[in-house]
């Protein structure tokens, strides 16, 4: 009810100040540059590639400025323009290799049905295993193995895992299906997991 | 109900995988119960996906903060200032 309330309050004074958003392309790079070079990097994990998606999306942005309403807030638009972008950049990756490979679902592998189960049979990790979770080391060896990771699974399992991000946002963003999206989720950490055997819970 | 109640192992790693984010449905848990009590190795990848999973929380960080170098930050802003004019 209170927030119904505050919703109406603010909108009443917006409507009252016919208060609008304005574009300042001048103070663009000192506002936004950061926060939009941090966005991309997190889907994007190549800095060069990242800086020259951001420095596009400014010139995108310039040349629409006239399709602003002033509704969304100067950075909202800046972004909706990124993501875009960031799109466009999953498109291009995903024609020139890997689609093939991302859009094979492991259900459907006829005679080899759970192979992946057999190729990578769990070994026992040994009771000590649970208690050195919490050590340096092991941040170090598993921080190496999602650096192994293929770009385009690293960038999905991370959006994933670390940043939280909703399984429909990631699916938008990166224009994948959410059956797509499990399947790379799985084989990031089957890998990881196969990664972390070898290295760590091996010796 | 039409829907099976055994699976495979292919996708019981699936929804071993959903509900290390949330995302199993209750049918699907109890679908993957079922599995993991009949098959020992899909067992032990569940346990090993949960400690997988342990591990990441506590070792893959969201804090790391970039920046774009000043300069990068200079060129994009002349090339910004002459696509103005």
């Amino acid at each position: 009810m209170q927030d119904l309330f505050i919703f109406n309050l603010s909108n009443y004074t917006k409507f009252m100040s016919n208060q609008k958003n304005v574009l300042d392309p001048n103070k663009w790079i000192a506002l936004y540059s950061d926060y939009l070079f941090n966005y991309t990097i997190t889907r994007i994990d190549d800095a060069e590639l990242a800086k020259d998606i951001v420095q596009e999306t400014f010139f995108s942005a310039l040349k629409a400025m006239k399709n602003y309403r002033g509704d969304a807030s100067e950075r909202t638009w800046l972004v909706s323009i990124l993501k875009r972008k960031i799109i466009d950049q999953y498109r291009k990756m995903n024609s020139k290799k890997g689609r093939a490979e991302v859009r094979v679902n492991f259900y459907d592998e006829g005679d080899k049905r759970g192979s992946w189960l057999e190729e990578c049979v769990p070994q026992t990790w040994g009771n000590e295993a649970e208690s050195a979770i919490e050590t340096k080391e092991l941040g170090h060896a598993i921080n190496k193995c999602v650096a192994a990771l293929p770009e385009k699974y690293r960038n999905v399992f991370k959006m994933k895992t670390v940043q939280n991000i909703d399984t429909e946002e990631i699916c938008n963003e990166l224009d994948i299906s959410s059956s797509n999206l499990w399947v790379i989720i799985h084989r990031a950490r089957l890998q990881l997991r196969k990664c972390m055997e070898d290295s760590w819970f091996k010796n | 109900m039409g829907k099976k109640v055994m699976i495979s192992c292919d996708e019981a790693s699936t929804i071993c995988d959903k509900t290390q984010y949330n995302e199993a449905t209750f049918w699907d848990k109890l679908k993957l119960q079922l599995h993991l009590f009949l098959c020992k190795k899909c067992g032990l990848y569940s346990e090993q996906n949960k400690m997988m999973s342990k591990i990441f929380k506590t070792h893959l960080s969201n804090h790391s903060h970039h920046q774009l170098a000043d300069a990068d930050k200079k060129a994009i802003e002349a090339e910004l200032k002459k696509q103005m004019n």
